[in-house]
């Protein structure tokens, strides 16, 4: 048993930390409820805000009478888009795809007219979080309804505006081609020979809107009776906030502190600019006191940034063998009413993705992005890269039905052979390494491949009422966000590097300040597992500091699997600057020549001599300083950072097996494979953890989630009750291996994890269904693909129709008891 | 107004509250029980989850009123004598957790479930846990982790403390 204030004593745990399953620091806190989420929080005299929001879709103000509201009991203000429109700053779009561009001013509080169901135009402040919401219903809003827009393919006929003074709904075209960029041939040539003389296979398929659905809603709390202004934020990137408030305020960046305390959960959902976090900024400026705003999950639901909402045309050019010779893209892309922070860049994202594993001579990518009247979308776990590898795993798929042939065959006839890497890809990316057919071959083998295809075999030949469909993905994505020239060649308005410093303390303890920013990823633990083993210190003599812009100055927050790859090597940096400058203080203190010294396990030692001392030991005497060289800087303490070169790509091999009632159209997981390649594991467990996670968002993306509307543009599923996240009984339990080959891009060999599994799952569960009723005539089912949609395959319909209501599971279990009282 | 008292994590309180207010806000905001969250406005996600009287329930869907004379333990209490519980130490050992939001009511919706039923099969597990929404491991680690605390069980039970 462990006491409570201290994690468990380390065990037998020697050696290498890096590869080792140390348990997490983060949990003791988190195991026993001492948590700091930002709603937990409060100041002396913080008052509580509510939302007035817009029940339309589109709609003018006409008039707000906040009378009513402002006599509520212990209501101190009421503030509308009007009171603020000076002070309150506008919600940044980092990423302008083209310079084209059009990018409507997005105000956090909306003055004169609204745009999607949802949107704030009035603020009530209170006492307490309940008087504040009694009286936000006291606001009296009278609206001149605008027709809305509420669907990608009616948004491109330019009918019916978003925003009436742009003239259009398009926003951006962006576009890549092969042949122009010299990265390949000309796609539309490969198409028409394939026309002619081979294989063409043409798809339109559809990217639900999703919700990232973190845990904890969000919670802001702004303090600006300090020398800064203080905003707790339960945000993925409080060092961008920090930029943007700024940045479009007026207020000193210096002048303001960010603090992102637990996070619960983000899934690219809190990597945003969210309009109640620059009104809880402003409203308590205006005020000068404190106030916190904590979202309900209703509102969560509603007003945070959604993702994926694509329509994806897939053109793919094949020889009659089966090799392929162009793939052309064209996505339709809902940026919905406003652009967000990275809300046309999300899908521009897929444009290096699509190609995928493979070896493609010709490649087109053409993305428009649309705006309707619905919450914006910006990234969501994968963000672009899972909408890519879903359409193209589906089209290899396609590709291997049409020849009959094994989906694996396919794959293999066409992915990079391990003997090629580096390989630049038709879309000008270099794949660092990989090695697709050991992953592969052990995912196989893991699943029990051909003892599935056989039972698949025998249950067709017998006419059973249940089918097995055995469903592939061999994904890769770019990980490591991002390459900072990249990014500007890209237009994204900042830059993709990483910081971190390194502090030794005088009693032996090592802090360690990381930029990025975490909020469920075990940044604590595995940071520590790498300056231990950098340092020679004991895994619990590291304590890593993060989230708060006072003590992390610099750094670029966590969101694109970045946290490990450029943070770990900024991490490493640091460490190895905090030795060379110790080194000299040991040469000093040990009377040797400083090319004598070398550092090794913790410990500096005199070449052919005995003598040595500990880095600790050097960490004492530097804050004594009572024995210093001259001329030396009295402190080992060091700053790192990276900016990498290029991306790093995991890959791996994903299989799914589903039972199909064909009689009912319930969808059953039977078994689920993976074997990732994500470079270097620093802690086995976490990594794991991550694609457990991963996996489960992408098969829900499959089988659950979806985010409808109603004619009107209200969110039909807007609560928990409606909007289908799967529970521990709609899940099983997966089999999850590894094949690491070390990435070349950074020295730690780490290629990233946290988005592997959401990209890699949702074909492979899809593959599956319909390789189960492929059979009997079902090509494509509909994401995600509820009963009824199976069912109505089965019975001829493609399933591309809208959703009329929102997703149903399907519930196993039939043979365990109910519980036996309602409690 | 009306008045209550009751036992939260061994501390006797007594408190005059509205008679709307929500067990988990009374928890939060008048005890600074804050370890208990609020994940929903549903009564869907679980995460609110406490014992009252032994007994889980969500703690946004009790009002405080109904809580007066009860016994209540929170994720902040489930700790004895300075000793992790078996399903937190579990928790820990299987990496149930990853952001940490979901956990406090996992638990003790997990503790629950093994009083209930102290050796469940994994479907035991996944059926009494339908109740509780977790968006980070994927359930994966949890289901695991209840199930070695089963197996590796527990000297002390919930309420021991003083
Ligand atoms: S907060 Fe109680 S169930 Fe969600
Ligand atoms: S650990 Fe984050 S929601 Fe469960």
């Amino acid at each position: 048993m462990t006491t409570l204030e201290q994690a468990p004593a380390a065990g037998p745990e020697t050696g290498k930390e890096i590869g080792k399953d140390r348990r997490r620091k983060e949990d003791q806190r988190l195991i026993t409820g001492r948590t700091r989420w930002t709603d937990n929080l409060s100041v002396p005299g913080m008052l509580h805000m509510a939302m007035v929001r817009s029940p339309h879709a589109h709609a003018r103000i006409v008039s707000i009478d906040t009378s009513a509201a402002k006599q509520a009991t212990n209501v101190y203000d009421v503030v509308t888009g009007h009171d603020i429109a000076d002070s309150q700053g506008v919600l940044a779009n980092a990423w302008p795809i083209t310079e084209e561009q059009k990018t409507p001013t997005h105000l956090p509080m909306a003055v004169d007219r609204v745009t999607f169901a949802g949107e704030v135009v009035a603020a009530v402040i209170a006492r307490s979080a309940a008087e504040a919401r009694d009286a936000a219903e006291l606001v009296d809003v009278e609206w001149e309804e605008l027709p809305a827009v509420l669907d990608i393919k009616e948004a491109l006929k330019d009918e019916v505006l978003a925003h009436p003074d742009l003239g259009t709904n398009k926003s951006a075209l962006w576009q890549f081609d092969s042949a122009a960029a010299g990265t390949g041939g000309d796609v539309d040539e490969a198409i028409a020979k394939a026309r002619t003389d081979g294989i063409v296979i043409e798809r339109e398929l559809l990217q639900q809107r999703l919700m990232p659905a973190f845990m904890e809603p969000r919670s802001y709390l702004a303090d600006p009776t300090g020398e800064q202004i203080t905003l707790w934020s339960s945000t993925q990137i409080p060092h961008i906030v920090r930029f943007l408030l700024a940045a479009t305020t007026g207020v000193p960046e210096s002048k303001i502190r960010v603090i992102a305390p637990d996070v619960g959960g983000g899934f690219g959902g809190k990597l945003a600019v969210q309009p109640e976090e620059w009104i809880t900024f402003a409203v308590a400026r205006r005020l000068g006191k404190p106030v916190k705003f904590t979202e309900t999950r209703s509102e969560s639901l509603m007003s945070n940034h959604h993702g994926r909402a694509q329509v994806q045309h897939i053109t793919l050019a094949a020889e009659k063998d089966g090799t392929v010779t162009g793939l052309k893209v064209h996505l339709d892309a809902d940026l919905g009413s406003y652009v967000a922070l990275l809300g046309g860049g999300t899908p521009v994202l897929g444009a290096f993705m699509f190609n995928g594993i493979y070896k493609f001579p010709a490649y087109q990518f053409n993305c428009q992005t649309v705006f309707t009247n619905r919450p914006w979308t910006d990234a969501y776990r994968g963000a672009g890269r899972p909408e890519a590898t879903y359409a193209i795993e589906r089209v290899m798929d396609d590709l291997a039905a049409h020849l009959g042939v094994d989906p694996l065959e396919i794959r293999e006839k066409n992915w990079i052979k391990n003997t090629e890497f580096p390989f630049t890809s038709v879309a000008g990316l270099v794949y660092d390494t990989g090695n697709y057919e050991v992953a592969t071959a052990k995912a196989k083998e893991m699943f029990g491949y051909d003892a599935l295809r056989a039972e698949q075999k025998e249950r067709r030949a017998r006419g059973d009422k249940v089918q097995l469909g055995l469903g592939v993905s061999t994904f890769t994505e770019m990980c490591g966000l991002a390459p900072s020239r990249i990014l500007g060649a890209l237009r994204y308005g900042a830059g993709g590097w990483e910081h971190a410093t390194v502090r030794m303390l005088a009693t032996g303890k090592v802090e360690v300040v990381i930029g990025v920013s975490p909020h469920g990823q075990g940044h604590e633990t595995a940071f520590s597992q790498i300056v231990a083993d950098r340092l020679g210190v004991p895994f619990e003599d590291v304590e890593v500091l993060h989230g708060d812009t006072q003590v992390s100055a610099r750094g670029l927050d966590t969101y694109g699997s970045r946290s490990l790859v450029v943070g770990g090597e900024a991490v490493l940096r640091a460490a190895d600057k905090v030795i060379e400058r110790a080194r000299v203080v040991a040469a000093h203190l040990l009377e040797a020549n400083l090319d004598d010294v070398t550092f090794d396990s913790g410990r500096f030692s005199v070449a052919g001599t005995d003598q040595g001392m500990g880095i600790t030991d050097v960490a004492l005497a530097t804050f004594t300083s009572h024995n210093f060289p001259d001329d030396v800087e009295t402190n080992i303490d060091a700053q790192g950072s990276f900016d990498a070169v290029t991306f790093s790509f995991p890959h791996g091999t994903h299989l799914c097996a589903m039972e199909v009632d064909t009689e009912t159209g319930r969808v059953k997981m039977r078994k689920y494979v993976c074997v990732d390649d994500i470079g270097t594991v620093i802690n086995p467990l976490i990594a794991q953890g991550q694609v457990h996670g991963g996996v489960t968002q992408g098969i829900s993306q499959a089988l659950f989630e979806e985010a409808v509307f109603d004619d009107a543009g209200t969110l039909v599923s807007g609560s928990f009750v409606d909007y289908l996240l799967p529970t521990a009984l709609d899940t099983i339990s997966y089999d999850v291996a590894h094949s690491p080959n070390p990435s070349t891009t950074n020295s730690l060999g780490a290629k990233g994890v946290g988005e592997t599994g959401t990209i890699a799952s949702t074909p492979a569960v899809v593959n599956a269904v319909v390789d189960a009723v492929r059979h009997l005539g079902v090509t494509d089912i509909a994401m995600p693909m509820t009963p009824e949609r199976v069912w109505t395959a089965l019975r001829g319909d493609p399933g591309g129709a809208d959703t009329v209501e929102s997703a149903e599971p399907h519930f196993e279990g039939g043979n365990l008891e109910s519980p036996e009282e309602d409690r | 107004m009306a008045k209550i008292s009751l036992t939260v994590d061994g501390e006797k309180v007594s408190d005059e509250v509205e008679p709307r207010m929500l067990l988990v806000h009374y928890l939060r905001e008048k005890l600074g029980r804050t370890g208990t969250v609020v994940g929903c406005d549903t009564s869907n996600c679980g995460a609110c989850t406490v014992h009252l009287n032994g007994r889980s329930v969500k703690s946004c869907n009790v009002l405080a009123v109904q809580a007066d004379g009860a016994e209540v333990t929170t994720i902040e209490g489930l700790a004895a004598n300075g000793q992790l519980h078996a399903v937190q130490e579990a928790f820990r050992e299987c990496h149930g957790l990853q952001c940490g939001f979901c956990t406090p009511g996992m638990i003790m919706q997990s503790v629950d479930l093994l009083n209930e039923n102290p050796h469940p099969t994994e479907a035991e597990v996944r059926f009494g846990l339908e109740g509780n929404l977790c968006r980070c491991t994927g359930y994966h680690n949890i289901v695991k982790s209840v199930l070695y605390a089963a197996e590796h069980g527990s000297a002390h039970s919930e309420g021991a403390q003083a």
